[in-house]
């Protein structure tokens, strides 16, 4: 496969380290009332979907960023690529 | 006696070097052929038709094809080491000295004894060995299985290690080109010249394709002609790369291609130097299959003897390599390009017994008999062709003598490459065909014969305009050819034959997809499994087809509602060899060696791999003749006094920035947001799960500025994961990070002498007294005159100890400065295994404790998980199952005799009751001989082990057939009270 | 219909006339007892236990395609029960033993061979680790056995011992591990439980279920609605897209994991070898076939395909330690959709709904697993509580913590 690398442009997935879904940017709140709940969904519930899915790989072989990767897990399509920082931002997450 | 002489087969013309005249083996017995050649083209100029054995009835094989879709013609090629299992004679190229062998028959292909599973195939039929063999019970192992495994396979490996070397390369290209025939040249032509980046790939030696084989006229002149102009304006172009030998076998994701170069198995033995072939990685911005179509035959009774063959094939071993299969030749054709074989090989002065047509209305010939409405309904020859039975139209039966039989049934485009990725190829009623699928791989287009155009100028047009589309180009001019394609219609199989042969090498008929089916095995892939069709080296490339009409007319389904079996890379077999190419031996992995591996060297170091790292495992000196001796001597020497361990491999992580505290507090589960500058703590990262991932420690070097260390082995994950909370859940914290560990050659000083051995070499103004750098300190410091360091005082050892750090370029310098300057201490290196029983002794926690399943908790750290503040993991570790009464702990076992053997691996029981899984009480994680305490020990989990301090247990270790009695003691053997490393 | 060694010769002498479809080929009817989602190994052998040892009647089996079409029949056919933790050997032991006697109970030739499994060893704490894994197979009453450099050199010469990156230490080889034909075992299973009277519905795809006050009732499908007292999943690599129907989340990623197959070659493999300083591990077919694989491509995917990366890293494993197979040809590359779990170890549980139980995240294991989870899965569907040797293969292991970890890497998939 060929991930579009939002600073570097195509390389070769064989650079990358795979940890899947995304949403392991949104750690929950550790003060929250139903936290063992919350950090058990957010640990071992992942989404799994036969179609679009947006996942995280790591430039180990490269740049050493965190992108988030969209991808169909029916085709290996990728339609979009972006920086996992930027994403995390966008979810509110700072410091 | 001339070569030609004895090329019985051989005609006049075709392209071959008649001035050469290359000598080659076949089963021991000696022949010459030409270069140009195949083994198949030049064993056939001889006379040779029977080239092996099939797989399960061993009946007489010979070529079928002239191409990479062979199934019959497969031998070893080559003696030795090189020897090369089930090698097709259709495209393995001649050369000087070339020797082959048939295979799966014994004691020759002529007389081959297992040939008796033939007379016995009514017991033999498919899925036989599922409904027998199992009476009684234990026969299937002992005596079933053995006679079944040794009737498996085809070719033989050497066991010999492979002595050629393989090589793998990238290539990038606008356009892939994939075929060379008449519709990939045209193309190569059309994006050659509008200047993109081409590669035009091709499995033959020659670029051609078809053009190579038919007697035909191209822009008016002779095909080959227009071909050699063709080849010879690509070859003029920069921007085209022609790459022969070449098979693209597989269309992976993104437009990736694997494609393998046979760079030297054309040759006796690869040039110094070269590899013998070649991985590709070719990186496509387009793609154009231009594969072609393969012939396909019909299935009459007896119709697998060597001297019948695809009738295309006959016309590339007449036209191209001037070899008629024999000297009087019938065609068995329901299409017209039958005709056309019988047509070039009259041409050439071979005899034609007759065409044989089963269709009613047929072209006609003045030169030779052509049989309308008839069809081959048996043949007959022991290891060879002698007679075909032929059923006239009026019904009438008459047996035609001939050496040979060619066999068209039409033509299937080669759609292989368009369902690599798994689309499925679409129904043409016209052709009677699977042509290309509606879904195809991305950047992908066909042209050509594959495309289902089977007529010459449609695929010089398709091929011209397939490049001019993909690109938005002018198509190169299109030559003149012919335009009507052969007319071709669906005949599968004669009527009411039995054993007519589907999949000639593992030997599935009609009648055995006829069972198939009467049991129920309905869907392709059942029939596939069942029984064995398309399975062999082949994978069904002339054979499924016709098992699928088969089973379709069975079933009343159209052969689309059958559907075909998955087309899976690679298009055909290659070599694991090339696959792995140069990553075998010594060179499977990089080695990565520390800065004072060379001075280890030449101390005699014994090496150990640790990971991708070499390690010095220890150092023997003269008269030590088991390593124990020197393990032991090393941690004696650094007790005593002082010794000096590389530690360049463990990770080392520069974190900083403003809020690098606040980001390893969030890391560690323990408390570092207050750690003091100038000082280093022990710290223990969690995974989120809560299990323990790596320990290690940090140091602060100012306020902004943290070193980070962890285990060897945890260096890259525990990178990631620190890259991770960085960037993904922290990502405005001023936090920078980067991995130093290459970058600083570290060593661990360790032994009471070890202050004073540093105070040599440290630069005066850098105080390291205990006073002014006590135990868990950390500084820049310089060291032999203004060499820049860095100084931690930690242990693993458990002795006054200190791990000193300079940039790797100076780590060699370093280690023999310190061995120098600690010759009046006696100074002494020491390798992992002392470092090992060291840390053993200490009670320190290593790989085979922080083993992935194991919490703070067990390691006894429970206490260090912050309560305070949220870290990675401090939530799930709070777990239930992971915090019960009787978890494991982490503490000592040492044998009750002295001299008995505490086994790593070994699991406890109580000291009474049964040995058995439901009383296991835990296991032994490390051991090693303790110089310290006079006999082996051992780390151990074991249940609520803290509470067991003195009980006596059984240490079992079934497996390797030992049996002690220990006692639970504190992991702590040496100095409990860390007296000495504060010192 | 029975297969015997007489009906076998008296079949040969009359044109095989005689042979009836392995199995019917019904409609489904309204309503089952109990319904099983998939017609693969794990499937089929559910409803052969359920209706031969634990007496279920009316009884289905629903596949949305062939039976036999998925893992069961893409996979590299090892058994084994080398299992290191108490969740996992008893189970996997159970599975062996039922290997053992497969054939003489299904009346069909599945080819069980017990050639025996060789781990080799490369260092000094995989050592420790495979001592500590042997004992545990020993105490749980199976077979293993440590094997020295020396032996493993005199049973495997072909192996590369010198200028070896990793040199070879020593083996963990568990004798009555080995090989079964894939393809056969859902054939048997398929037949044996169609004679016991199992409806096998192939090419019926399931689109939804119809539940009532958490209360499941029966099945949506192409081929209409059919209702169930009970209804057990057990759809591998689709358990996601499956469950998902039912309102589920699972602790389950999808991953692709190819697998190779060469030319027929005469044997040479005495059993099933595994590389333990690289992704490769190989037995030989009794066609001759080198049947070999790797690690997982490593990415989430449906695809039933993967890339040529894994395929080099792959082979790179086999030249590594077995360089005589360079010039021996790979046939054949596929790749079929693992259910990955959290801790790479299955679940065989009830669910919140009740009436729909689960059976998946067999990880790249479920192969070997294939008797004994049927056996087991049919227990908990016939008597509502875990067999006992299944009884830690909880979905809720991990809200209480019971994790079942054999590799210790975690909640990564992609690393089991």
């Amino acid at each position: 496969m060929i991930i579009n690398h939002p600073l570097l442009g195509p390389r070769d997935s064989a650079e990358f380290v795979y940890m899947g879904d995304a949403r392991l940017i949104e750690r929950p709140d550790p003060e929250s009332d139903t936290v063992a709940e919350q950090f058990h969904d957010y640990a071992y519930l992942r989404d799994n979907p036969a179609g679009t899915l947006r996942e995280l790989w790591f430039h180990e072989g490269g740049d050493r960023s965190w992108l988030v990767v969209t991808r169909d897990t029916r085709t290996h399509e990728i339609s979009k690529v972006e920086l996992a920082r930027d994403v995390a931002r966008s979810k509110g997450r700072s410091k | 006696m001339s070569g030609q002489m004895t090329q019985v087969n051989r005609l006049d013309g075709g392209q071959i070097d008649r001035g050469s005249s290359l000598k080659f083996k076949f089963d021991g017995k000696s022949f010459t052929g030409h270069a140009g050649d195949t083994l198949a083209s030049a064993l056939l100029a001889n006379g040779v038709r029977l080239m092996g054995r099939s797989f399960k009835y061993h009946r007489p094989r010979g070529p079928l094809s002239a191409g990479s879709e062979e199934p019959n013609a497969i031998v070893t090629l080559r003696d030795g080491a090189r020897a090369e299992p089930n090698t097709r004679a259709t495209t393995a190229e001649l050369f000087e000295g070339l020797t082959a062998r048939s295979q799966n028959c014994w004691p020759s292909v002529k007389f081959d004894v297992m040939a008796v599973n033939d007379a016995a195939s009514d017991f033999l039929a498919a899925g036989f060995y599922y409904k027998t063999f199992m009476w009684p019970a234990s026969f299937w192992e002992k005596v079933y299985e053995p006679i079944i495994r040794r009737a498996a396979g085809l070719g033989a490996l050497s066991m010999q290690e492979d002595p050629d070397q393989y090589d793998k390369g990238f290539r990038h290209c606008d356009l892939l080109i994939i075929g060379a025939g008449p519709s990939g040249l045209m193309a190569a032509l059309t994006a050659g010249r509008a200047g993109k980046d081409v590669i035009l790939a091709d499995e033959d030696f020659a670029l051609g394709g078809r053009l190579l084989s038919e007697n035909m006229a191209v822009g008016g002149k002779a095909a080959l002609d227009w071909t050699t102009q063709t080849v010879a304006e690509l070859s003029s172009m920069p921007n085209v790369r022609l790459m022969t030998r070449t098979t693209v076998m597989g269309a992976f994701d993104h437009g990736i291609y694997g494609a393998v170069e046979r760079v030297s198995d054309h040759l006796f033995e690869p040039a110094a130097g070269k590899p013998r072939q070649i991985l590709w990685r070719i990186y496509a911005g387009k793609t154009m299959l231009c594969a072609g179509a393969i012939e396909r035959p019909i299935a009459f009774e007896n119709n697998d003897r060597p001297g019948i063959m695809l009738a295309s094939a006959m016309r590339s071993y007449v036209n191209r390599w001037a070899v008629t299969p024999a000297q009087r030749v019938a065609i068995f054709t329901s299409c017209d390009d039958g005709h056309r074989t019988a047509a070039d090989l009259h041409a050439k002065g071979v005899k034609i017994a007759a065409v044989i047509d089963t269709r009613s209305e047929t072209p006609m010939s003045m030169d030779y008999e052509v049989l309308a409405g008839a069809q081959v309904i048996n043949t007959k020859g022991r290891l060879g062709l002698a007679f075909v039975e032929v059923q006239q139209a009026d019904g009438s039966m008459r047996t035609l003598e001939c050496g040979a039989l060619g066999v068209s049934g039409g033509w299937n485009p080669n759609v292989h490459l368009t369902c690599h990725q798994r689309g499925r190829p679409a129904w043409n009623a016209e052709l009677s065909a699977f042509v290309p699928g509606g879904t195809l791989p991305p950047g992908m287009s066909v042209a050509g014969a594959a495309s289902g155009d089977l007529s010459t100028y449609g695929a010089l047009h398709s091929g011209a305009k397939g490049a001019a589309d993909a690109f938005g180009i002018k198509a190169a001019d299109v030559p003149t050819a012919a335009d009507t394609p052969a007319k071709q219609s669906a005949f599968w199989y004669v009527e009411g034959c039995k054993r007519a042969w589907l999949d000639q090498q593992n030997d599935v008929t009609v009648k055995d997809v006829k069972l198939a089916h009467q049991e129920g095995f309905k869907s392709v892939e059942h029939l596939k499994r069942y029984t064995t069709l398309g399975m062999a080296t082949d994978q069904g490339k002339t054979s499924n087809m016709g098992g699928l009409a088969i089973m379709a007319e069975i079933a009343g389904k159209g052969i689309p509602d059958v559907g075909t079996t998955i087309f899976r890379p690679p298009y055909t077999p290659v070599s694991i060899g090339a696959l792995a190419g140069r990553m075998r031996g010594m060179e499977f992995h990089p080695t990565r060696l520390t800065p004072s591996h060379f001075w280890a060297k030449e101390r005699g170091a014994v090496f150990v791999e640790v990971g991708n790292w070499l390690r010095a495992q220890w150092f023997p000196i003269e008269g030590e003749t088991h390593w124990r001796q020197s393990v032991d001597r090393e941690v004696k020497a650094t007790r005593a006094s002082v010794g000096v361990c590389d530690c360049t491999t463990l990770g080392k992580i520069d974190v900083q920035g403003a809020d690098a505290a606040t980001f390893l507090n969030k890391l560690y589960c323990n408390p570092f947001a207050k750690l003091a500058v100038g000082k280093v703590r022990y710290g223990l990262m969690l995974r989120e799960d809560g299990i323990a991932m790596d320990d290690g420690t940090a140091g602060r070097l100012a306020e902004d500025h943290f070193v980070v260390t962890t285990t060897t082995a945890k260096a890259g994950p525990v990178y990631q994961h620190m890259e991770f909370v960085r960037q993904c859940l922290m990502p405005d914290a001023d936090v920078q990070l980067i991995s130093t560990t290459e970058a600083w050659a570290q060593y661990a000083v360790a032994g009471p002498n070890s202050r004073k051995l540093l105070q040599k070499i440290v630069d005066p103004e850098f105080d390291i007294s205990n006073e002014a750098f006590e135990f868990m300190a950390c500084a820049n410091i310089t060291v032999c005159g203004g060499l820049r360091a860095r100084l931690f005082r930690i242990s693993f050892s458990g002795e006054m100890a200190f791990e000193i750090a300079v940039p790797s370029r100076y780590g060699d310098a370093l280690m023999r400065k310190l061995m120098e300057e600690g010759e009046e201490f006696d100074v002494v290196p020491y390798g992992t295994e002392a470092l090992g029983v060291m840390r053993i002794e200490k009670g320190h926690a290593a790989g085979n404790e922080l083993n992935g399943t194991t919490t703070a908790n067990n390691l006894g750290m429970g206490r260090m998980v912050s309560k305070k503040k949220d870290s990675i993991g401090t939530v799930l570790s709070e777990r239930a199952g992971l915090n019960e009464e009787d978890a494991l702990k982490l503490v000592g076992v040492k044998p009750l005799a002295r001299e008995d053997k505490i086994t790593a691996g070994g699991h406890l029981m109580a000291a009474d009751g049964p040995v058995d899984a439901a009383h296991d009480q835990g296991y032994v994680t490390s051991a090693a001989y303790s110089p310290e305490v006079g006999s082996m020990i051992g780390l151990a989990f074991i249940k609520s082990g803290d509470a067991r301090m003195g009980e006596k247990m059984r240490l079992v270790s079934p497996v390797t057939d030992s049996e002690v009695e220990v006692e639970v003691t504190s992991a702590h053997f040496v100095d409990p009270e860390g007296g000495r490393q504060r010192a | 219909m029975r297969y015997s060694g007489f009906k076998v010769i008296k079949e040969a002498l009359s044109g095989h006339k005689g042979w009836k479809p392995a199995w019917r080929e019904p409609d489904p009817k309204p309503h089952y007892d109990i319904v099983i989602i998939g017609g693969g190994g794990h499937g089929l052998a559910t409803a052969h236990y359920l209706a031969k040892v634990y007496k279920q009647k009316n009884i289905a089996v629903i596949e949305k395609g062939w039976i036999g079409g998925g893992n069961v029949g893409r996979n590299t056919t090892i058994i084994r029960s080398n299992y290191l933790l108490d969740g996992n050997e008893p189970f996997y032991e159970f599975s062996l033993k039922l290997w053992e006697g497969l054939e003489q109970d299904l009346n069909y030739n599945a080819m069980v061979s017990q050639r025996g499994i060789m781990n080799l060893i490369h260092s000094d704490a995989q050592r420790d680790a495979f001592v500590r894994r042997g004992n545990a197979m020993i105490l749980n009453g199976a077979d293993a056995e440590y094997l020295n450099e020396a032996q493993i050199r005199k049973e495997y010469p072909f192996l590369k011992f010198d200028d070896q990156r990793f040199p070879i230490k020593g083996g963990l080889a568990q004798r009555r591990g080995g090989t079964v034909r894939h393809d056969a075992v859902a054939w048997g299973y398929a037949r044996s439980a169609d004679s016991h009277g199992v409806d096998i519905i192939q090419n019926c795809e399931v689109t939804g279920f119809k539940i009532e006050n958490g209360v499941c009732k029966g099945i949506e499908t192409s081929r209409g609605f059919i209702g169930a007292d009970k209804v057990g999943c057990a759809v591998a690599g689709n358990s996601g897209r499956l469950m998902g129907m039912a309102g589920m989340r699972l602790p389950i990623e999808s991953h692709v994991l190819q697998a190779f197959v060469s030319e027929g070659l005469k044997p040479v493999l005495p059993g099933v070898i595994t590389f333990g300083a690289g992704h490769f591990y190989v037995s030989q077919s009794d066609k001759g076939g080198l049947v070999f694989g790797g690690d997982l491509d490593g990415y989430n995917s449906y695809a039933q395909r993967g890339n040529l990366p894994v395929v080099e890293d792959v082979c790179e494993g086999g030249m590594a330690i077995m360089p005589m197979i360079g010039r021996a040809r790979l046939l054949r590359m596929w790749g079929g959709i693992m259910d990955m779990s959290m801790d790479g170890s299955p679940y065989i549980d009830k669910t919140h709904i009740e009436g729909l139980y689960f059976n998946g995240g067999w990880c790249y294991g479920g192969f070997k697993a294939t008797p004994a989870s049927g056996y087991t899965f049919a227990h908990l569907l016939a008597n509502d509580t875990p067999h006992e040797t299944a009884t830690a293969y909880r979905l809720d292991r991990y809200k209480t913590g019971h994790m079942i970890d054999e590799k210790g890497q975690g909640n990564q998939p992609n690393l089991h």
